[in-house]
């Protein structure tokens, strides 16, 4: 029979999970690493990280994430590729129902299942998405070569990927509620200097509207004034929710965004019960404080299965 | 890791494969779609359950420009289905093995 039972279970293998697989696979830990997709979570939507040290040239996040999975596998990383539906933490053994296998069980639990973008929820958004509504412009910008493409968003991601769109579309025109930009300095001044990018500060988009793809943004501005871009495709890119669903957010007593608080060890309210990286109730999501975090997690883990036997 | 039940198509044969009676999904990737590669594997997954009545096949989109243009392809993951060369329905993003099994239960 296959083993079910594991001292340590990691759901998700973003930057804190390949990290905490690293630490609990070189510890020698009872460990297993669940996965639904691929390996990196979302620096695989990331087109180039430059602000992870040891890269001084920066690196993609494609290759970042396969250098963090071969650096865990080295130590005989133990993942399993499989959907956590739901669970049940109200038992010091805590277990996992999934999608299409046994369910398993384990002593302590590292959640790190991530987020996902933020979608405006505005009309036609959901109808287009696809054709011409996107929340990835690393997968999806090839397919812009020579349009009008806009970005909503004022953040890194919202600025980083407009600045990466000037690749291939001919015009970038990001729209902003704030009359500046939330993205770090560095890149603020990239954009700014970048002639194929332009701006519409002070504004909200409030329909997406075209027949066979995107053909019209509609935006109001902050005095209530309307107005009509016309534009072959819109980059949604105005933050992150979590990846929760699966989670008893009551008994993990989760904030108003559906986050998960823990204390500075990471552990949340449940005992044995860590969380990691971008599931974290915080301020901070950068793949730096996941990894961080994912350590840090299988170190309060081990403390908590030490304090056990 | 690539299941050989998930063979590649290209523009020159896309007719040919899609047009079968046996229900045909299509999944348009591309190496540079980091989503793409987290679908792979629910992909895989569901070339095995369905061997026999579901052919899964998939497109690289920078190879094969053509079929992409031809069905306003513009974001990836992008799986078609189709059944007698009709396109039946379609999804994009990297959504769950749940979503899939739903699409391709249009077509069966």
């Amino acid at each position: 029979m296959a083993k079910t039972h594991y001292k340590l279970i990691i759901l998700g293998a973003g930057p804190a999970g390949l990290t905490a697989g690293l630490y609990a696979a070189r510890a020698k830990m009872d460990h297993l690493l669940i996965e639904k997709g691929a390996e990196g979570g979302q620096i695989l939507l990331t087109d180039w990280i430059d602000n992870y040290p040891g890269f001084p040239d920066g690196i993609s996040g494609f290759d970042l994430a396969e250098k963090m999975l071969a650096q865990a596998n080295r130590f005989e990383l133990n993942s399993l590729f499989g959907n956590v539906v739901s669970m049940d933490l109200t038992e010091p053994v805590k277990r996992l129902e999934l999608e299409d296998s046994d369910p398993l069980t384990c002593n302590t639990l590292i959640i790190c299942s991530g987020a996902h973008p933020r979608p405006l929820g505005i009309p036609g958004e959901k109808e287009l998405a696809g054709k011409g509504v996107s929340y990835c412009a690393t997968c999806d910008a090839p397919f812009y070569r020579n349009m009008h493409v806009a970005v909503v968003g004022g953040g890194n991601t919202a600025v980083q990927e407009a600045i990466h769109l000037t690749k291939f579309a001919d015009k970038v025109t990001l729209i902003h509620r704030r009359d500046e930009l939330r993205a770090t300095k560095i890149l603020q001044e990239k954009a700014f200097a970048n002639p194929n990018i332009d701006f519409i500060w002070n504004s909200n988009a409030t329909k997406i509207q075209g027949t066979e793809g995107v053909e019209e943004l509609h935006l109001k501005n902050n005095d209530g004034k309307e107005s009509v871009l016309k534009i072959d495709g819109v980059f949604v890119l105005i933050g992150v929710l979590p990846n929760n669903e699966m989670l008893p957010l009551d008994i993990l007593k989760a904030d108003a965004g559906g986050f998960i608080p823990t204390d500075l060890e990471t552990r949340t309210v449940v005992p044995g019960v860590l969380a990691a990286g971008d599931i974290r109730s915080k301020e901070v999501r950068q793949v730096i404080n996941a990894a961080g975090e994912g350590a840090t997690a299988v170190l309060a883990a081990e403390t908590y299965l030490t304090n056990l036997s | 890791m690539a299941s050989d039940k998930v063979k590649d198509v290209s523009d020159a044969d896309f007719a040919s494969v899609t047009g079968s009676d046996t229900p045909c999904l299509v999944d348009f990737w591309a190496p540079w779609c980091g989503p793409c590669k987290a679908i792979g594997p629910v992909v895989e997954a569901l070339a095995d359950e369905y061997d026999g009545k579901v052919t899964i096949v998939k497109m690289n989109v920078d190879d094969n420009p053509a079929t992409p243009g031809k069905f306003g392809i513009r974001a990836i993951p992008t799986l078609i289905l189709f059944k007698s060369g009709e396109k039946v329905d379609q999804v994009t993003g990297a959504v769950g093995k749940a979503q899939l099994v739903e699409l391709i239960k249009k077509a069966l």
